[in-house]
């Protein structure tokens, strides 16, 4: 997902029973749904866990900006690039919330830009592949923005205060950005037989890296079992990727798109689609900086950094100047 | 005089917390905050971090440095003189059924 492969820095799930009797007030509150804020006591694992899968989150909401603004000068119509500058303006919207949420974590918004650029925190794997046609917009609207929606729902709910409140303004501003997706896609499957091949190869392209963002199979992982017992994770992997799948099956067929697994199918007795295996080596290479853009990515990012130091810098000695003048006239009156 | 050349670390812009009232007759709310030069650069930032949609008439943004908040260690005894006042509700007075407009 927007967050992948979480690392708590624990070995094994908080024993409850073992814990010293000082400790388990936490996951007392937890169990008891209490909302979790940020000047409560909370365990530094606890802590350290969120400030990475909310850091993870906002770079992943900041990166995912670049793929789409490679269309904004080409886009097919002023209207249309209008409203993608306004999906794009909302991911820079996503990304803010995020970090001031992780902000409240005690971490600065400069050191986690640090370590963005410096390669120590990962982004989504999804924002590492290029995006080659228009078609390609409307694709990840539909699918990249669908499984975020799939993601934060659930996370609306989740222990920590600041993060669900993030959560719930973003859930309201997403169902427009995958809805613009299917809008493009439906545009071009009622066109020419060419911008109807557009869209299926814009599918063939995003269908599989759309599956796997939800990350591998975390039903043995001590991460996702502890990120559970926190509530900072609500459901699995492979729970959120299914639901993923059996929802976006019916729309691909109502475009008459036809979704590049062979192994697709429904399971009357399961009540959900089976799906043909994942490449997970693909998924891998991808987070480990393999993929198609990641260099391109991460470039573009610390540009977009150092040429805008001077304005940084600027701004603040303005303010200075700005607040001494004040001070003068205070004075002088 | 300091013959060290290096640059100092650029300071952070300051945090600002963002207050905005929805509409008229409600009060302003805490929306969360963001960072900015000055006053004027973050009521413009808040205007297009928080307020994209109309969620707002009227923005307020305050330095995160000079708000003061109670300590939630202290929140039972901070909150104690209300935890013995039940009275102050006005279920706490039984009323005959036949009673009306009370």
């Amino acid at each position: 997902m927007y967050a992948q492969m979480v690392d708590t820095g624990l070995a094994k799930v908080e024993d409850l029973d073992a814990l010293p009797p000082a400790e388990r007030a936490f996951p007392a509150r937890i169990d008891a749904d209490v909302k979790i804020e940020p000047q409560d006591d909370m365990p530094e694992a606890y802590r350290r866990t969120l400030v990475r899968q909310i850091q993870q989150h906002a770079h992943s909401e900041i990166v995912g900006m670049l793929p789409e603004g490679n269309w904004v000068t080409r886009a097919p119509s002023l209207k249309r690039k209008a409203i993608l500058m306004a999906k794009i303006q909302d991911e820079a919207g996503h990304g803010l919330y995020l970090y001031s949420a992780a902000e409240t974590l005690g971490v600065s918004r400069d050191a986690m830009t640090g370590d963005l650029l410096a390669g120590k925190v990962k982004y989504s794997s999804i924002f590492n592949y290029p995006t080659l046609t228009w078609a390609d917009i409307g694709a990840i609207g539909w699918l990249v923005d669908g499984a975020a929606i799939m993601n934060q729902i659930p996370l609306c709910r989740c222990s920590y205060g600041p993060y669900a409140r993030a959560m719930i303004r973003i859930c309201k501003e997403e169902s427009f950005h995958q809805r613009q997706g299917f809008d493009i896609m439906m545009a071009m499957c009622a066109g020419t037989p060419a911008q109807k091949a557009m869209a299926q190869d814009a599918l063939d392209r995003w269908w599989w890296p759309s599956v796997m963002m939800f990350g591998p199979s975390d039903a043995q992982s001590v991460h996702s079992a502890q990120s559970a017992r926190w509530k900072i994770k609500l459901l699995s992997n492979d729970e959120l990727r299914q639901r993923f799948v059996d929802q976006t099956v019916p729309q691909a067929e109502y475009l008459g798109l036809r979704i590049p697994d062979a192994d697709l199918a429904w399971n009357p007795e399961r009540g959900h689609y089976d799906f043909g295996a994942i490449d997970w080596d693909e998924f891998y290479a991808v987070i480990k900086g393999h993929g198609p853009c990641n260099r391109e990515r991460i470039e573009v990012r610390r540009k977009a950094w150092d040429d805008g130091a001077w304005v940084r810098e600027a701004a603040l000695a303005h303010a200075a100047k700005r607040a001494a003048r004040t001070d003068d006239a205070a004075e002088a009156a | 005089m300091s013959t060290d050349t290096a640059t100092p670390p650029r300071a952070e812009w300051p945090l600002w917390e963002i207050f905005i009232r929805s509409q008229h007759g409600l009060a302003h709310k805490h929306v969360g905050s963001l960072h900015a030069a000055d006053a004027a650069m973050a009521v413009k930032n808040a205007r297009d971090v928080y307020t994209r949609r109309n969620e707002g008439v009227s923005i307020w943004v305050v330095r995160a440095a000079d708000i003061h908040a109670s300590a939630p260690g202290d929140k039972a005894a901070l909150f104690d003189p209300a935890n013995d006042k039940v009275y102050r509700h006005p279920t706490f007075f039984p009323m005959p059924d036949e009673v009306k407009h009370l």
